[in-house]
């Protein structure tokens, strides 16, 4: 036990005692912390607090800062109201729950802490009992403990000093075997508004943050803004802890610690990037909550990191908005056109790049949607907004269902979800149109509802279901509730407006409604009458003259300015009433409001204009009566008006145009709904709900023009976690071997993040999808290594395949996997036989193994290709072939040797022009025995060179480059780019180099070795590896001689940013059909006259793209050959370079040059632009 | 998130506060006694008010409101959404959730709001949970306490915080194991003038009590699952499951809970139980209205419709009415002009009917609205969409469970315009 417990014991005298020498302390410390003493203390706390309730606080004293003797303060408190009457005998009371609290009784103790609470709840003051209580901090019935954390929260920030007496007890609580101990100490603790214990508080949180169990670390979350807003000073360690919880994988602690985030760090969105998917793979099992706090979170993450997937439907809205300029009028003509150029600029641009969504994207809106099923209306509507704010066009309207539900639910809650069904209903009328009667108007809806209701109807009225609409409206005209009422007649006025059809049958009902016994009702009607009557005046004559009777019997003041104003306007219609109308009016003048009287000058002012000889007079009267009023509005009008119609000598130029002045041509009003616009607002807000920026409003941003890079949200996967979905994905494949082909037997490589991405964007599909695609990005990661079993060991699943024709396919294949692991336990042993071994050597070794495998890769291609011509042309010489298996396995064997002693790096080129040697090698064998055109292994041919340097920017110095295709040995997610310098100029050139790298983030450049001396005339090679992420953004950097520098980049095609693989005709269609939907991109095209044949049509896709051709029919071999189909179908697959995913590609030839090209790729963006590369190539 | 809670009752008196962050003093709630003064109807006072630093965030329920107060940027319906669960979850606990229910049991609630909420953000709302936290209180229980001071403070620790089902409590253990399932639809409609449907829609819900030892995982079918394509869940309920197979798999929450909610939206064909034939006139120049109500059953599937409550909110003009059931009794109220008419249950064979006339102020023009007619009623055994439970099946535990099902048919917002 602390000292500071004795202390705890001891009666109030003794703590007292305490609390003199902590202000001693406080003393010393004075200007370090202000809050502690007294005077300031108060003033900080009160700071908060806005002056009207600190008015009423400060006449409560509800208490000073601390080490206030408890007698003085007691008279204090008498005097203040803030209790209420109940306080003249308080003193007394307070007394004898002092002495229950100080009684050895746990019954006695509860009593008086149930009567504190009690107290408190009713908002009476009870500080003065803080040491009585907080001494019981300790005591061991929880009943009281709790009671005593209940009073502690609520007055620890007016008695500092003395609720430091109970910070012990709470640390010894954080340090308890029990969690929920932990947690609860931790939340007290952290409740307790005390400035001098954040010390205390940082250090408890940050140890809660990385405690074992997560409901300590969700209360460490909790625990963050509680410290924040106690003192902001804190931020930067606090946002350390934030991101530190953001990594947490349990769903109990992310709903806490995003709440946390968005209280403390709203803008540090780069904090989310490496959580953005775990988020929305964790969100459906987060706490209701927590979800909400989520998605608002990621709706804003998301505005910042994907392209507005409406690009191109709001051009097509553009084209026939009905729904836009529907409300937007004629008057905003020159916007729309500016607009116009607008989207068409926007047109030209969508038109160069289609629009292709981001995966994360849409991993967010596939994982948010089934949470629309969420019994809780807050995460309903925040998945509404996301998807309003986010979805494409097309996929909104699944929300509208769900928001009608929630109009079934309290009322408050229909209040906001019909606000938000208003704005929404606005920008997407037809969601909601099937939904037309949902909305419908009750007799016992509150007033607000039928309102609201009233919006969302007149929203969604359009020609088709106006008609039903308005006799809807019919019925809404004659309810009790005048209102109501009057919004309708309101709402009917705006249908009229909006859709001319029936504008008539408005006006007519409106007319009829003039005669309505109730005043307000006819008011309201009148108002809306003259906003329409604006548009065609010329046609109401008669309805103009109706109205002028009115001026008799109406009394509110909004219609029969309406009125005045409408004869005037349109006195020519009624040259006969208006000026008696004007004589009634000046009769009555001073008994007017004031909008009246003003309406009644302005008529009179109309009529001298036009009918100066009957109403002169009478205009000279109203404007003498006016001239004294009490209004100075009034008199300045009378002023005004006379000099201007008047003409005397004195007036001015002006009076010559008071006609055009007063009776120029007055646009009619546009009647708009009040929430159009509002979607600016995130919707669910409250900001939207007042249509003002409350308080903390993270405002929505717009779409970014490019998106920005989208491996930011790859995810290093930590070494440990890796092994372990390692293991179980051996574990998976033991069970269905089906998917997998290879197992990667290399420890944790530099591609880690390509797997971890691959594998979470997997995550949110299907469970089968997910173990074979995991373990299919993992598989080419490794590809490099592991290529060249593969092909072994798919000649010898072949092989299999031809003795025992009918066993089925599952069963060979799982067997050759477990042959595979076989072998990989071999060779997991023979590379790290020596340690000595240096890593170059490995790497070469490597390198040597994949540029090989390379080779038969396109060797094996061919050999296909052979066995397929050989299949049709049915005796297959089997035996020719297996030797030449032999032959070549072989020779890869005694290539191995060859290489393995290779000693530095510098050896890269002319490493790769070994390989391609050897690729005619084997070419050159393969061809020996089969009668294959030799296009077929166009990949390493034809390769095209780009220029990077010209002779004349160069000075004398050009450099080419081309995509080698050959895997770079140091980086196998590197795409291998080899420059050939030419030294043209008269001077040698020294030291070649890279520098200055500038990537987009995620790309990495493996530079080439530097290049000494190049001798005038001479060319030299060098091989580079570049990471390009698999994006087509170019590297630069800068290309440095010993005197100059070059800014130069590469920019990579499309087709090169992959590798091709090899995959048997049941493999491809198998992965075709996982990679279907979105991931398919299929065009229709007319083949080039020149290439109508095959070897053209490989040969063309294959210098567009690093692919490697699938052997047509290979499957068939276990069945009886099968005539080939008149049109061919080619197939061709590879993986990209950084993360593995695969491309495939299907040409399907037709009649007379007609071609289907289908392109199916993980990576949308890839896929589409391959697809044009492609297609270019084909046709041209 | 939310700083405080005001509780204020019918006369405008705050009898309740609880402070989540610093205090905010009462008198932020002039602003809202000010917009109660403004709207005419308790129910028309705004959800949401701004004051110059906080808003104010309420929900009537009970005749009582229940004011939050904010300071910044939160969803209104998360915070509309929490109120209405502290109202649920205090009427779990205390049967009613009255004025004098929570004065009563203060300490209770203020253990209650305290464990909700911290720092204003929803820790545990799962009634399970907080059930294990803080015992709810009984007559046993609170005469128990009395006599030995004992206390409402569950001894143990809530470890269903910790599980991954935080819905349900560990250790469940009951002698008999039992699961119920009420399936309850609730008809929204308007009648047209002439009889015909201008809208109607079907809301329903399955309800469940479920007692049952242990850990039992619990799959529910339906024969026509098709008619649910509006659903909301319990958080129980597992949701790939039914996306896949329209099976309901779910580990159930102990005790009374509701398992989903459904709507049978109005593009669907509704089946309307009842009629009603109705003369309400006012003669001009008259004192007197005539009114003559008849109701009759109309596509009930033989079922009897019960306990049938007709209520109307005559017009202002409307003094007093004279009228004659055929049976049950009516009630007028002179003040608010509301009749209602508590019929029973219909009888085919003799349908129930009002029939009189209704006095007028004299002098006064006739009103030109015609009065709504809501009606309640209910109808037992019978799902009105048709919605058929296939069966129960119970995995996890070795026992046999009794299981039991129950349709019912109620009216929802009923109303038939005149």
């Amino acid at each position: 036990m602390t000292a500071m417990q004795k202390l705890l014991q001891l009666p109030v005298n003794a703590v007292n005692m305490v609390k003199t020498v902590q202000s001693q302390v406080q003393g010393q410390e004075e200007d370090k912390s202000p809050v502690l003493t007294p005077d300031s203390g108060q003033q900080a706390w009160y700071s908060a607090l806005q002056p009207d309730e600190l008015r009423h606080l400060r006449s409560g004293g509800t208490g000073g800062g601390g080490g206030g003797d408890q007698e003085e303060r007691a008279p204090l408190e008498e005097g203040g109201g803030g209790g209420g009457g109940g306080f003249q005998t308080q003193p007394l009371r307070h007394d004898d729950l002092k002495e229950m609290l100080d009684s050895n009784k746990d019954s006695l103790k509860l009593e008086a802490m149930k009567r504190i609470v009690a107290m408190i709840a009713r908002g009476k003051n009870a500080s003065d009992l803080f040491p009585a209580v907080v001494k019981n901090v300790a005591c061991k019935n929880i009943e009281v403990k709790k009671l005593v954390y209940v009073y502690l929260v609520r007055y620890a920030e007016e008695q500092q000093d003395l609720a430091l007496l109970s910070i012990s007890t709470f640390q010894r609580g954080l340090k308890d075997p029990n969690q929920l101990i932990r947690a609860s100490a931790l939340r007290v603790l952290s409740s307790i508004r005390v400035t001098i214990i954040v010390p205390i508080m940082m250090l408890a949180i940050k140890e809660a943050a990385s405690d074992m169990s997560p409901y300590v670390r969700k209360t460490a979350a909790h625990a963050i803004p509680k410290l924040y807003s106690l003192d902001p000073e804190q931020k930067d360690q606090l946002i350390e802890v934030i991101e530190k919880l953001l990594a947490d994988k349990t769903t109990l602690v992310a709903g806490s610690v995003v709440m946390a985030f968005e209280e403390v760090c709203p803008e540090r969105i780069d904090l989310i990037h490496k959580n953005y998917r775990k988020l929305c793979n964790l969100l459906i099992d987060v706490e209701e909550w927590g979800q909400v706090v989520i998605i608002n979170m990621l709706t804003r993450y998301a505005r910042t990191q994907f392209l507005n997937p409406n690009i191109n439907e709001s051009l097509l809205e553009e084209g026939g908005s009905g729904d836009k300029t529907f409300y937007g009028s004629d008057e905003d003509e020159d916007e729309d056109e500016e607009e116009k150029e607008k989207k068409a600029e926007a047109a030209a641009m969508a038109k160069r790049k289609p629009y292709v969504m981001d995966p994360d994207h849409r991993l967010l809106l596939r994982n948010t949607k089934p949470l629309l099923q969420s019994r809780n209306a807050a995460v309903v509507m925040a998945v509404a907004q996301l998807y309003f704010h986010l979805a494409p066009k097309a996929e909104v309207g699944v929300i509208a269902k769900a928001l009608v539900r929630l109009l079934r639910s309290h009322s408050e809650v229909q209040y906001v979800v019909l606000q938000n069904v208003a704005t929404m209903s606005i920008k997407r009328r037809g969601m909601f149109e099937p939904y037309l009667k949902s909305f419908y108007i009750r007799s016992t809806d509150p007033t607000q509802i039928k309102v609201l209701k009233l919006e969302v109807l007149t929203n969604l009225a359009n020609e088709t279901n106006i008609s039903t609409i308005l006799r809807e409206f019919q019925t809404y005209i004659k309810s009790m509730d005048k209102d109501f009422v009057a919004a309708t007649i309101q709402a009917i006025g705006r249908c009229a407006t909006n859709i001319s059809e029936v504008r008539d049958t408005c006006l007519n009902g409106l007319v009829q409604l003039l005669s309505n016994r109730d005043e307000l009702v006819v008011a309201e009607s009148v108002v809306v009458i003259k906003k329409l009557l604006q548009m065609q005046p010329e046609k109401h004559s008669d309805i103009i003259k109706h109205m002028a009777k009115l001026t008799d019997n109406i009394q509110v003041p909004m219609a029969r300015a309406s009125i005045l104003w409408l004869i005037g306007e349109y006195c020519e219609h009624v040259p006969k009433i208006a000026p008696d109308v004007l004589r009634k009016m000046a009769k009555s003048f001073t008994n007017e409001e004031d909008i009246v009287k003003l309406q009644i000058i302005n008529l009179a002012a109309k009529l001298y204009l036009t009918n100066s000889k009957q109403t002169k007079l009478l205009t000279q009267y109203v404007l003498n009566l006016a001239k004294y009023d009490q209004n100075y509005d009034i008199r300045d009008r009378a002023r005004f008006i006379r000099q201007l119609i008047v003409p005397t000598e004195k007036s001015g130029a002006l009076s010559k145009y008071a006609k055009k002045l007063f009776l120029a041509l007055k646009p009619a009003p546009v009647l708009e709904s009040p929430f159009k616009d509002r979607d600016h607002f995130q919707l669910g807000s409250l900001s939207h709900l007042l249509n003002a920026k409350a308080g903390g409003y993270q405002e929505l941003p717009d779409w970014p023009e490019a998106a920005p890079d989208p491996s930011v949200r790859n995810v290093e996967v930590p070494e440990w976690t890796k092994c372990s979905s390692r293991e179980k994905r051996k574990e998976k494949k033991v069970e269905k071997p089906f998917y997998t082909d290879s197992e990667g037997e290399s420890g944790p490589t530099e591609s880690a993040d390509s797997e971890s991405d691959s594998a979470s964007g997997s995550e949110s599909s299907s469970g089968s999808e997910e173990s074979g695609s995991g373990s299919e990005s993992e598989e080419s990661k490794e590809a490099s290594e592991s290529e060249e079993e593969e092909e072994e060991e798919e000649e010898e699943q072949k092989k299999k395949k031809k003795k025992d024709l009918k066993k089925p396919v599952q069963e060979s294949e799982s067997e050759q996997s477990s042959e595979e692991e076989e072998r990989k336990h071999q060779r997991k042993s023979k590379p790290r036989k020596s340690e000595s071994e240096s890593e170059s050597d490995e790497d070469e070794e490597s390198e040597s193994e994949s540029s090989q495998s390379e080779s038969e890769d396109s060797e094996s291609e061919a050999e296909v290709k052979k066995k397929k011509k050989t299949a049709e042309s049915k005796p297959p010489p089997k035996p020719l072939k297996k030797e030449s298996k032999k032959e070549k396995k072989e020779m890869s064997l005694l290539d191995l040797d060859d290489f393995e002693p290779a000693p530095s790096p510098q050896v890269t080129p002319v490493n790769t022009f070994l390989s391609n040697s050897l690729v005619t090698d084997l070419e050159g064998l393969s061809l020996s025995d089969s009668v294959l055109s030799p296009a077929t292994i166009a990949p390493s041919s034809a390769l095209k060179s780009y220029e990077l340097l010209h002779r004349i920017t160069g000075e004398g110095l050009s450099v080419e480059y081309c995509f080698s295709r050959q895997p770079f040995s140091p980086d196998a997610n590197m795409v291998a780019v080899q420059m050939q310098f030419t030294n043209s100029a008269s001077s040698d050139t020294k030291n070649l180099h890279i520098e200055d790298v500038k990537l987009q983030s995620g790309m990495r450049v493996k530079e080439f070795p530097e290049i000494e001396l190049l001798p005038a005339g001479e060319t030299a090679t060098a091989v580079m590896g570049i990471d390009f992420c698999d994006s087509t953004q170019a590297a630069n950097f800068q290309l440095c001689t010993h005197t100059r520098k070059f800014f130069v980049s590469i920019q990579p095609p499309v087709g090169e940013l992959m590798r091709p693989v090899f995959l048997t005709e049941n493999e491809f269609k198998k992965e075709q059909g996982q990679l279907m939907g979105m991931n398919e991109i299929t065009e229709k095209l007319t083949l080039d006259v020149k290439c109508r044949n095959e070897h053209a049509i490989v040969q063309r896709v294959t210098t567009a793209a690093n692919l490697s051709r699938v052997p047509c029919g290979s499957d068939k071999e276990c069945s009886p050959p099968v005539p080939p189909p008149d049109y061919p179908v080619h197939r061709f697959a590879g993986r990209t370079v950084t993360s593995g995913s695969l491309v495939l590609v299907t040409v399907a030839t037709k009649e007379e040059g007609a071609a289907q090209l289908t392109v199916n790729c993980e990576k949308m963006v890839i896929g589409t632009m391959l697809v044009k590369d492609i297609l270019q190539a084909l046709t041209q | 998130m939310i700083h405080s809670l005001f509780l204020i009752n019918a006369s405008g008196d705050i009898f309740l506060e609880k402070h989540w962050k610093s205090v905010v003093s009462r008198s932020v709630c002039d602003y809202f006694f000010e917009a109660q003064e403004r709207a005419t109807e308790p129910e028309n006072v705004p959800p949401v008010i701004p004051t110059p630093h906080h808003y104010l965030i309420s929900v009537l329920r009970h005749h009582i409101y229940f004011v939050a107060v904010i300071q910044s940027e939160v969803p209104p319906l998360f915070v509309i959404e929490f109120l209405h669960r502290v109202v649920d979850t205090f009427q779990d606990y205390f049967g009613v959730c009255t004025e004098a229910a929570i004065k009563d049991n203060v300490v209770v609630v203020y253990e209650l709001l305290e464990e909700m909420l911290d720092n204003g953000f929803p820790l545990a709302t799962e009634s399970n949970i907080l059930k294990e936290l803080i015992k709810p209180p009984t007559i046993l229980r609170t005469m128990v306490n009395t006599i030995t001071g004992s206390t409402n403070v569950g001894e143990q620790l809530p470890t269903g915080q910790l599980s991954v089902v935080p819905w349900r409590r560990t250790g469940v253990k009951y002698t008999n194991n039992e699961a119920y399932f009420d399936v309850v639809e609730e008809i929204d409609a308007i009648i047209d003038k002439s009889g015909s449907t201008i809208t109607a829609e079907i809301q329903g819900v399955i309800d469940a009590c479920v007692k049952l030892t242990g850990m039992p995982d619990l799959t529910l079918s339906f024969m026509n699952p098709r008619l649910l394509d509006d659903v909301s869940f319990h958080p129980c309920v597992r949701f790939k499951r039914w996306e896949a197979e329209r099976i309901l798999s779910f580990i159930p929450p102990d005790g009374n809970f509701r398992l989903l909610s459904y709507h049978v939206s109005s593009q669907n064909l509704v089946a309307i139980p009842v009629y009603v034939k109705h003369n309400i006139t006012f003669r001009e120049g008259s004192s007197q209205g005539r009114f003559d109500l008849t109701l009759g059953p109309k596509q009930t599937m033989g079922k009897a419709v019960e306990s049938v409550l007709v209520s109307s909110q005559l017009p202002r003009g409307v003094l007093n009415a004279n009228l004659n059931p055929s049976q049950g009794t009516y009630t007028f109220d002179p003040v608010t002009k509301l009749l209602t008419w508590d019929v029973g249950k219909i009888n085919p064979q003799k349908l129930p009917s009002l029939k009189g006339t209704m006095s007028l102020q004299a002098g006064a023009s006739k009103p030109d609205e015609n009065p709504t007619i809501n009606i309640q009623f209910k109808i037992q055994q019978m799902a009105i969409s048709g919605l058929k439970v296939n069966r129960l099946d119970m995995y996890g535990e070795k026992y046999k469970p009794f299981k039991g099902i129950k349709y019912m048919t109620k009216a929802g917002k009923f109303q038939v315009r005149t």
